[in-house]
């Protein structure tokens, strides 16, 4: 099996589905001439034209919600956000319209629109260019919310999100691009939305993760099995819907379970995972469930307090040693 | 209509703009651009629709039927009936919250409007949308929209969807003057100006975005000159109080976008006596009785009707008839809705994803007993 | 920062208790979970321990002073702390007319009760369960001195001061599951909490091997003398003048006295007795002790055996009744009643259905061990749903027992002796024992009831299936 970047998986994905697909196409700053901020769609432009990849003004709500009027009146757009800092001038668009008018309108309109880009931290962009969107979309109804951490899994679900009839946000990481790269099936494929994988298996703690933390939890989890700790490493994948199913089952086995996510502690994944499993696996615990995740500040510059702010896989296995009492 | 007359205190005299010239292409002696009696007589009868059932919504609304904001359109049923008629079954309609009569005018029965007004299933939008969200997809009414110009945006993508496709559709889009100074204003109409896009952005400027006077928070005199800043976008201005000087730029601007994909942005001039919903008097602390009535004298059924009692194009009998009938639609369409059930509280996850609702997230639900 | 010593609840039916002996003086170093006190409550002798550290300062309730409930016992504080505040403060808290332990009664009957013994008593999970008997058991005797308690950490080790058992929820899941008492176990998580682990380790473990002193409530065989723990009242044996005297009921009196007069009366009892051959339990019994060194397997125990395999089969006898509806219980929690100084207990087989007999006669000895030594603690002996009460060792030949509410049944057991009977035309001699079966008719009917006892004797005249 070959393997891929994060990056060329998600590349695959898009052009992939817009050979399928004509009612495809792709939105966003600098996606066309420039081959895309971080090269994702590269090459796209000179395939498909510039009808199907369109280099869009910097104009955050005007572009998304002109991805929804286009979803509205029957195409597929994918519209793609520098980054998902940026986004946030687009929100009223995501949330208010794209996630709603499925149901304001007593289901006559659909919504298959697609919002993507990379969300986190990197290296020293400050606070305004790091953060961890995934809680401000996981929180509305009507959305679909993806936060992907392999290349396999890119590519599956991005070509699921574009099939999709329904809004997607789509969460990919700026650093994740070029340094995770892993075998990707040639065939076609496509990865169902709303299942959890158990990326480890384990039988003494379950590390619920998603996107880089998923490297974290895993590479914590080797370090961890040689104390003898076995930790159950479940990659969301996607944080809405949530795979409580699969979260519950590998709680009721391991009885102990560590949420780590990059993003600030309050109203996150995580909290809602911890309800989620004190809700349906009450009697399964043998611990209190613990939660890593980034401190609660605004990403500073400096080299050594982003370090510090930033959820490692020490920290990861920190909190599996504390709900283990070992 | 010549004289200017003061508007509010806080708005100086020479600052306010007289009211539109009455100035009629034709007037007396025109041709009704060219339009039939018949077709004439129904710009009239859409009108008297939309007011009469603004009326007994209003009406029924004091009662308790219908709930939540209920923004009424009476007073500017010109720029609706003239815009929305000439368009196209294919083509494509957008509008922001006032949307009772450009829901009618389009051909949404009033049955499904009031019905929609009460929360019923019966309703355009099966009761899920309300005053606010008026959605009907086979007559591409594309809705109501509640937020102040994020459904700006959306037209350009309609716009998008129809270059794209090769077609020669236009998209209607309504809204206010308070729109003119939101981004998404700007970044739709750059983006429809430099893609071609075929829209046509109507702004109805009705003088008052809520209770705030326009030339209070806006740094132009005119509205239109906004559009200027964009090569590749007509720009203009019309009297939005009269059917058919909007009706004439409207076609002149669908042959723009058919033809040779140019979006227009039309300021039509217009002014809604009520006030900005039915929780605000029609005149009070932000504008003054006499400025309400000065406008209403310019009545654009009153004026229409003159016209084409004037031209032989119509007689009082007729009116009279055409006015009773609007009224006796209103009732009944009253009498529909209130006889049309209530949604099935099954229905309650139903329109939120379009293959259905994923029933694990239902389990956070699961404490409500008539979920779990 | 002072700290109270206080009379503490140790019971759920616990309303008030006597003070004991205090094991430290006034003006000794306490250090926090030293043992300071014991106290007798309605069910067993208990300690109490230090809640924080210091010197025992101050001494409000002497020994053999019975105090309600949260009343203050006594103070450690630091040497030079001022404690007076908490001492008036504890003046206002009722505080029990004192009764020594020894010596004379003194004092009216009415003085001996204190305002909280005389208020309503709310029921609670059965505790305790007793014999009518035609002669008493308890001889007057001389009051034992009780013994200095030693403190046993270990043995409630996950109490917080509340009572409460420090568990992880999966821990308690399946003890609950498995009829486990937590409170026996000592957790290994963070403050004392008990895990997963340290339940299946329970489960898979042997329990604790102590080696008790004869089973109380086995019956004699017939070619040896009677093994009671007390002697049986006999004619031949010096009596003590009878003297008239009121005193006080000891707390374990009262519980008895309450739950029974609550059972006779709302209970509707019914009585059958069958008469069951023992001559192939005695022979088993004596063929298993011969072979295995581990531990002797008494007739008890294969009562204790026989009865749970019977409660397997007619689980409608193993249930309650509860305001309309009747609770079947999911395991058969056999209470075993052993005679006490001053009373009994009813110490509980957790779950014997789901157990062999070998291990159904180490926990019984245990059980029946630490009864004696007033060592259970209340998980022990409560929330049983079918007991059995051996009167066998005083030579009853056969007895009624009142039932244990909120169980429906209780069966005695009489002597095991050698009688004639009829045997194919013949008259033959056998041993025979008499068992009589106290039921609930709100619960069981008697052909119910009948079938169990058949079913109880067949095993018992079969014993080989006990094995099984």
């Amino acid at each position: 099996m070959p393997v891929l970047s994060y990056r060329d998986a998600l590349n695959e994905a898009l052009r992939e589905e817009m050979e399928r697909d004509d009612s495809i196409f792709i939105i966003g700053e600098e996606v066309g001439e420039y081959d895309g901020a971080y090269k994702v769609s590269k090459g796209l432009l000179e395939r498909f034209g510039e009808w199907r990849v369109r280099d869009a003004p910097i104009a955050e709500l005007g572009f998304a919600g002109l991805g929804v009027g286009a979803a509205m009146s029957g195409l597929r757009p994918i519209v793609e956000f520098m980054t998902w800092n940026f986004a946030l001038l687009a929100i009223d668009e995501v949330i208010n319209s794209a996630a709603k008018l499925h149901q304001m309108s007593g289901g006559q309109y659909t919504v298959p629109v697609v919002f993507r880009g990379p969300g986190g931290a990197a290296l020293q962009l400050a606070a305004q260019h790091s953060q961890s969107p995934e809680p401000w979309y996981a929180y509305v109804p009507g959305l679909k919310v993806i936060a992907p951490a392999t290349a396999k899994d890119a590519k599956g679900l991005l070509k699921s999100a574009i099939r999709d009839n329904d809004p997607v946000v789509f969460i990919e990481s700026e650093i994740m691009y070029s340094l995770v790269k892993d075998e990707v099936p040639e065939e076609e494929y496509l990865t169902p939305i709303g299942k959890a994988e158990v990326k480890r298996e384990g039988t003494d703690v379950t590390i619920v993760c998603h996107s880089k933390l998923v490297h974290q939890s895993l590479s914590a989890a080797q370090a961890l099995a040689q104390d003898g700790i076995e930790a159950e490493v479940l990659d969301l994948r996607t944080v809405r819907p949530l795979d409580v199913p699969a979260i519950i089952e590998s709680v009721e086995k391991t009885n102990r379970a560590v949420v780590a996510e990059e993003g600030w502690p309050m109203c996150n994944i995580g909290a809602q995972v911890v309800d989620d499993i004190q809700r349906e696996a009450f009697d399964y615990l043998d611990a209190p469930i613990a939660r890593v995740n980034g401190l609660d500040v605004p990403m500073p510059y400096a080299k050594n307090l982003e370090k510090i702010v930033t959820p490692n896989a020490q920290h990861v296995a920190e909190a599996v040693r504390h709900v283990c009492y070992s | 209509m010549t004289e200017g007359t003061s508007g509010p205190m806080t708005v100086p005299p020479d600052e306010v703009p007289p009211p539109p010239a009455n100035g009629r292409p034709g007037d007396g002696t025109d041709d009704f651009l060219g339009l039939t009696r018949d077709e004439c007589v129904e710009l009239l009868r859409l009108m008297v629709l939309s007011r009469r059932f603004e009326e007994k919504a209003a009406e029924v609304y004091q009662t308790g039927k219908i709930g939540g904001f209920c923004h009424l359109y009476i007073g500017q049923e010109a720029v609706a009936v003239g815009s929305i008629t000439p368009l196209r079954p294919d083509d494509h309609v957008i509008t922001a919250y006032r949307d009772h009569a450009q829901a009618i005018v389009r051909g949404i029965t009033p049955n499904a409007v009031m019905a929609e007004l009460y929360g019923r299933v019966d309703g355009c939008s099966k009761g899920f949308g309300g005053s606010m969200h008026m959605f009907d997809k086979s007559l591409n009414f594309l809705g109501g929209h509640g937020i102040v110009g994020s459904h700006l945006p959306l037209a350009a993508g309609v716009g998008y969807s129809i270059r794209y496709r090769g077609g020669d559709q236009v998209c209607l889009c309504f809204f206010g003057d308070s729109v003119v100074n939101i981004g998404a204003f700007h970044e739709s109409m750059n983006m429809a100006a430099r893609w071609k896009l075929p829209v046509i952005f109507l702004l109805e400027n009705n003088q008052y975005g809520m209770g705030t006077d326009f030339r209070r928070v806006t740094a132009v005199k005119e509205l239109k000159d906004r559009g200027r800043a964009y090569d590749g976008l007509v720009s203009l201005d019309v009297d939005g109080m009269d059917v058919l000087a909007v009706r004439q730029a409207m076609e002149e601007a669908i042959e723009r976008a058919r033809v040779e994909k140019t979006p227009t942005f039309m300021e039509a001039r217009c002014f809604r006596y009520m006030g900005h919903s039915m929780a605000d008097p029609s005149h009070g602390t932000y504008r003054t009785k006499e400025e309400v009535e000065r406008w209403r004298s310019d009545d654009p059924i009153l004026d229409f009707s003159r016209r084409l009692l004037e031209a032989g194009r119509l007689t009082e009998a007729e009116y009279d008839a055409m006015d009773k009938r609007a009224i006796d639609a209103s009732e009944a369409a009253a009498e529909f809705a209130d006889q049309s059930p209530f949604p099935d509280p099954d229905a309650i996850y139903q329109y939120i994803y379009a293959d259905g609702y994923p029933d694990d997230m239902k389990r956070r639900d699961a404490w409500r007993k008539e979920f779990s | 920062m002072a700290t109270k010593v206080v009379m503490a609840q140790l019971s759920p039916t616990m309303e008030e208790g006597k003070l004991i002996e205090w094991k430290v003086a006034e003006g000794d170093a306490v250090a926090q979970g030293d043992v300071v006190a014991e106290i007798e409550t309605d069910k067993a002798n208990m300690d109490v321990e230090a809640l924080g550290g210091g010197v025992l300062r101050k001494i409000v309730v002497q020994a053999g002073e019975t105090v309600p409930v949260g009343a203050l016992i006594g103070v450690i504080a630091e040497p030079e702390e001022a404690i007076d505040d908490l001492i008036a403060a504890a003046g206002a808290t009722p505080v029990a007319s004192a009764e020594p332990a020894e010596g004379p009664p003194s004092g009216t009957p009415a003085d001996a009760v204190t305002p909280s013994a005389a208020a309503p008593v709310e029921p609670a999970v059965s505790e305790t369960t007793s014999a009518v008997v035609t002669p008493a058991p308890d001889a007057p005797a001389p009051r034992a001195p009780v013994a200095a308690a030693p403190a046993t950490p270990a043995q409630e080790p996950t109490e917080a001061a509340s009572g409460r058992t420090k568990a992880s929820p999966v821990a308690r899941r399946i003890a609950a599951e498995r009829g486990l008492d937590l409170s026996r176990l000592a957790g290994t998580g963070p403050g004392g909490r008990i895990v997963k682990a340290d339940v299946e380790t329970a489960l898979a473990g042997a329990p604790p091997a102590v080696e008790a002193p004869s089973v109380a409530a086995e019956p004699a065989a017939p070619s040896g003398p009677p093994t009671a723990p007390s002697a049986p009242a006999e004619a031949s044996t010096p009596v003590a003048p009878l003297e008239s005297r009121v005193e006080e009921a000891s707390q374990m009196r009262k519980a008895i006295a309450r739950r029974l007069a609550q059972s006779i009366g709302p209970v509707p009892h019914f009585f059958l007795t069958t008469e069951i051959d023992m001559g192939r339990a005695l022979e088993l019994r004596a063929d298993i002790n011969a072979r295995s060194s581990d531990g002797k397997i008494g007739v008890n125990d294969l009562l204790l055996k026989a009865t749970a395999e019977a409660l397997n089969r007619h689980p409608a006898v193993n249930a309650s009744w509860e305001d309309g509806s009747v609770r079947y219980h999911g395991s058969a929690d056999i209470g075993i009643a052993v005679a006490l100084e001053g009373g009994l207990i009813t110490p509980v087989l957790r779950d014997a259905g789901r157990k062999g007999l070998r291990q159904i006669s180490v926990e019984a000895r245990d059980l029946i061990g630490r009864a004696r030594d007033r060592k259970l603690t209340p998980e022990e002996y409560q929330g049983g749903t079918f007991s059995v009460s051996n009167l066998g060792m005083f030579e009853i030949d056969e007895f009624t027992a009142i039932i244990n509410p909120p169980e429906s049944g209780i069966l005695a057991i009489g002597q095991t002796a050698e009688k004639p009977v009829v045997a194919d035309g013949e008259v033959v001699v056998r041993k025979r024992m008499r068992v009589t079966m106290s039921c609930d008719h709100r619960v069981i009917d008697g052909a119910t009831a009948a079938e169990f006892l058949q079913t109880l004797q067949r095993m018992m005249e079969n014993p080989a299936v006990l094995l099984v």
